[in-house]
C-alpha cells in the first residue's frame, strides 16, 4: 500500500464520515429529547436524494439546494405531528414501532412514486470538480463534506450551549415535565429539534449522493442503522459525539472495504456497535446515567 | 382410570380441528386449482410461527429484539444444505465445491428443522450472553445489528464452500403437502404456547411487566431473558427453514432488515402479547397483501385511467392502513387477550339478555 492510496481512503473515508456525521446529529438530538430512534430519519435522507433529483431537473442548483432542505424539514416536520405527537403519552416501544411505521411506508412510498430503478443523482458541476494533489485524485465534494460537517456541528453546538432555544433543548431533554412546568412550550422545542434534524439529513444527502451518484427507495434504510450506530458510538444524546461517531464509521467502512472484504462493511459498522455498547455503554462522549426506580 | 371430561369447549375444539382438516385434505386434493390458496396459507403458516417467536420475546418478556431475520435466514441455509439432494449439490454447488463433510449427508425436513433450531438456540445463547443487557431501544439496535451480521457472514467468499456465497441454495425440496407444512407451524405454535403457560411463561412477564419488582421476587433477570431469547430463536429459526424449504430456494437477499419489520407488524397488528393475535396478524397481513393485489394493476373507463392505481400502490395503501393500526389502535386487534370459545358463550349470553330485558320492558 503506498502512502497516497492511503491518503485516498483517508479522504474518502473523511468525505463519507462527515454525511453520516449530519445524520447522526439528527438521531442523537431526536434521542436526546423524546427517547426513541427515529428509525424513519434514514428513509426522510432517502427522500430528500429524491427531491433533490427532481429539484434540480427543474430549476438551477442555487435555487434547488435550499428547495431540497425546506422540502426535507416540512416532511420530517409532518412525520413528527401525525406519527410521533399522538402518542406521547403512550408506552416507548409504541412509538419506535410507529417509526418503524412510518419508514415502510416511506419505503413503499418511493417505490410507487419513483419507481424501485436506481435513479441517477445530478451531477452539480461546482461539487464534482476534480482536484489533483500529486496522485492523489478527488472530486471537490470529498473535501468540501468534512469541513461543512464541522462547521455545521460547532454552529450548532453554539445553538445549543448559547441560546435560549438551546437551553430549552437541553432542559426538554433532562425533564420534560419539568421544563413544562417552567414554561417551555415542549411540543415546539421538538418541532425544532426535528426541523434542525432533517435539514442536517438533508445537507447530508447532498453530500452522500453526489459520490454516489444513484438514489433508489432502499438507499436509506442501511445508512439510516449505521448512522444510528455513530450517534450511540459518540454517546448518545450528544452532538460533538455523534460528530465524531460519524467518521469513525465512515473512515472504517471504507477502510474495510479498501481491505478487500466489502461483504462485511455493513456488518463491521454493528460488530463495532456490540464491542462499544460492552465496554462503554455511554459511548465516548456520553455521559453515566442512573435509572432511578 | 380418569374419565376424560368431555366438556363443551373440547367438543369446539375438536370441530375445529375436524373442519380445518377436511379444509386442508380439499385444497389437497384438488392441489392444482388451489394451487394459490395453498401458498398463501403455507406462507402464513411461516409467518405465524415467526411472529409467535417474536411476540414472545417483545410482548412477553418486554424485550424489544429485532433479530428474527438473521435467525430465519440462518434456518434457511442450514435447512437448505442438510434437505437438499444429494445427486443436485454438485450442479447447485458448481462454483465453489461443496466441503465432503457434508456433501453426503442429508437428512428429513423435520431433523434438518431441529439441527437449524438448535444451531439458531446455541447462537442466540452466545450473543445473548452480551447483547441482552442492554436496555430496550440498545437492545434492537444491536439485534438488528446482529441479523446484518448474519446475511454478511452467510454471503461471504469464504464460506462459499458451505453456504454457496451469494448464489445462495437452489434446488430445496418442497412440502410433501399442505399437511405437513400446517402440522410443523401447528407443533411450533402449540409448543411456545405451553411455554407461556408454564411457570417460565410466568417469569417472562413478570419481568415484562417490572424486571426490578420481578428480581426481588426471586426471579433471575438475566437467566431469564436468556431463556426467551434462547427459546424465540429456535424457533425463528425454524420458521427461516420452512421458509426455504416453501420457496424451494434460500439468499441472503430474502431475509433483510424489511422481513423484520414486516413480522413485527403482524405482531402489532394482531396485539403484542396475544399468541392467537400473532396468528391471526400473519394470515390477515399476508391474505391482506393478496387481496389488495388488485390495487397494482391499471384500469381504463372508456379511455379514463383510474387514477392512481399502478404497480407499487397496494404497498402504500398497505402501509397507510398499518400506520392507522399503529396510531389509533396500538393495542391490535386482540389486545393481550386469547382467543378462546367462551367470547362466543359470553356473546350468546349478553344477547339472550337483552333480547330477555325487552321483552320485560
Amino acid at each position: 500500500m503506498t502512502i497516497s492510496y492511503f491518503f485516498q481512503q483517508l479522504l474518502n473515508g473523511l468525505s463519507l464520515g462527515g454525511a453520516y456525521a449530519l445524520i447522526a446529529i439528527g438521531y442523537t438530538m431526536v434521542y436526546g429529547i423524546l427517547r426513541m430512534i427515529n428509525f424513519a430519519h434514514g428513509d426522510v435522507f432517502m427522500m430528500a436524494g429524491y427531491f433533490a433529483i427532481y429539484s434540480m431537473a427543474a430549476f438551477p442548483w442555487q435555487l434547488s439546494l435550499p428547495i431540497v432542505i425546506i422540502g426535507t424539514i416540512v416532511l420530517g416536520v409532518v412525520i413528527e405531528r401525525i406519527a410521533y405527537k399522538p402518542l406521547r403519552t403512550a408506552p416507548r416501544m409504541s412509538v419506535m414501532i410507529s417509526a418503524i411505521g412510518v419508514s415502510y411506508f416511506l419505503e413503499n412510498l418511493a417505490n410507487y412514486l419513483f419507481t424501485a430503478m436506481p435513479q441517477s443523482y445530478p451531477q452539480i458541476d461546482i461539487l464534482k470538480q476534480i482536484h489533483t494533489f500529486g496522485d492523489i485524485t478527488v472530486s471537490r465534494v470529498t473535501i468540501i463534506a468534512p469541513i461543512i460537517t464541522i462547521v455545521l456541528t460547532f454552529l450548532l453546538m453554539t445553538l445549543v450551549n448559547h441560546t435560549k432555544l438551546g437551553m430549552a433543548m437541553r432542559a426538554c431533554s433532562k425533564d420534560q415535565d419539568t421544563a413544562r412546568i417552567m414554561g417551555i412550550k415542549v411540543d415546539r422545542v421538538i418541532t425544532m429539534t426535528f426541523v434542525i434534524g432533517c435539514g442536517l439529513a438533508a445537507i447530508g444527502s447532498i453530500l452522500y449522493f453526489t459520490d454516489r451518484n444513484t438514489v433508489q427507495p432502499y438507499s436509506g434504510s442501511l445508512p439510516g442503522l449505521k448512522c444510528f450506530v455513530a450517534a450511540v458510538l459518540g454517546g448518545i444524546g450528544s452532538i460533538p459525539g455523534a460528530m465524531v461517531g460519524g467518521f469513525i464509521v465512515g473512515i472504517c467502512q471504507i477502510a474495510i472495504t479498501a481491505a478487500g472484504y466489502s461483504v462485511f462493511s455493513d456488518a463491521f459498522t454493528f460488530v463495532l456497535l456490540i464491542f462499544i455498547l460492552i465496554i462503554r455503554p455511554t459511548g465516548i462522549f456520553g455521559e453515566k446515567a442512573t435509572d432511578k426506580v | 382410570m380418569q374419565k376424560i371430561k368431555l366438556t363443551n369447549k373440547t367438543i369446539f375444539n375438536i370441530a375445529c380441528v375436524a373442519i380445518v382438516v377436511i379444509l386442508l385434505g380439499y385444497l389437497q386434493a384438488t392441489e392444482i386449482e388451489n394451487s394459490y390458496a395453498i401458498t398463501i396459507i403455507e406462507r402464513s403458516c411461516i409467518y405465524a410461527v415467526a411472529a409467535v417467536s417474536m411476540n414472545l420475546m417483545i410482548g412477553f418478556t418486554g424485550q424489544f429484539s429485532l433479530g428474527t431475520a438473521g435467525f430465519m435466514c440462518l434456518g434457511a441455509y442450514i435447512t437448505g444444505i442438510f434437505t437438499m439432494p444429494i445427486e443436485i449439490r454438485d450442479q447447485v454447488y458448481y462454483l465453489y465445491g461443496m466441503v465432503s463433510f457434508i456433501h453426503n449427508i442429508q437428512v428429513p425436513l423435520v431433523v434438518a428443522l431441529l439441527i437449524s433450531g438448535v444451531i439458531g438456540a446455541i447462537i442466540a445463547f452466545l450473543i445473548g450472553w452480551p447483547v441482552l443487557r442492554l436496555k430496550s431501544d440498545y437492545l434492537a439496535i444491536a439485534t438488528l445489528g446482529f441479523s446484518e451480521i448474519v446475511r454478511a457472514v452467510l454471503g461471504w467468499d469464504g464460506l462459499g464452500k458451505i453456504t454457496n456465497a451469494s448464489y445462495g441454495l437452489s434446488n430445496i425440496p418442497a412440502f410433501s403437502s399442505i399437511f405437513q407444512a400446517v402440522i410443523i407451524c401447528g407443533v411450533c405454535i402449540a409448543l411456545m404456547l405451553l411455554m407461556i403457560n408454564s411457570s417460565y411463561g410466568r417469569a417472562f412477564k413478570a419481568v415484562r411487566d417490572d424486571d426490578i419488582a420481578a428480581e426481588a421476587m426471586g426471579i433471575n433477570l438475566f437467566k431469564t431473558k436468556q431463556l426467551a431469547f434462547v427459546v424465540s430463536s429456535f424457533f425463528a429459526t425454524v420458521a427461516g427453514g420452512l421458509m426455504a424449504v416453501f420457496l424451494r430456494s434460500a439468499a441472503t437477499s430474502t431475509f433483510t432488515v424489511a422481513l423484520t419489520y414486516n413480522i413485527l407488524l403482524m405482531v402489532v397488528i394482531g396485539g403484542i402479547g396475544s399468541v392467537s393475535g400473532s396468528v391471526l396478524g400473519a394470515f390477515l397481513i399476508t391474505a391482506g397483501q393478496e387481496w389488495l393485489r388488485f390495487l397494482d394493476k391499471e384500469y381504463y373507463i372508456g379511455s379514463f385511467k383510474v387514477p392512481f392505481t399502478r404497480t407499487g400502490f397496494r404497498m402504500v395503501i398497505f402501509s397507510v392502513l398499518l400506520m392507522l393500526f399503529v396510531l389509533f389502535w396500538n393495542k391490535g386487534i386482540m389486545g393481550s387477550k386469547e382467543f378462546s370459545f367462551d367470547w362466543f358463550k359470553n356473546i350468546y349470553i349478553s344477547i339472550k339478555r337483552r333480547i330477555r330485558r325487552k321483552n320485560n320492558a
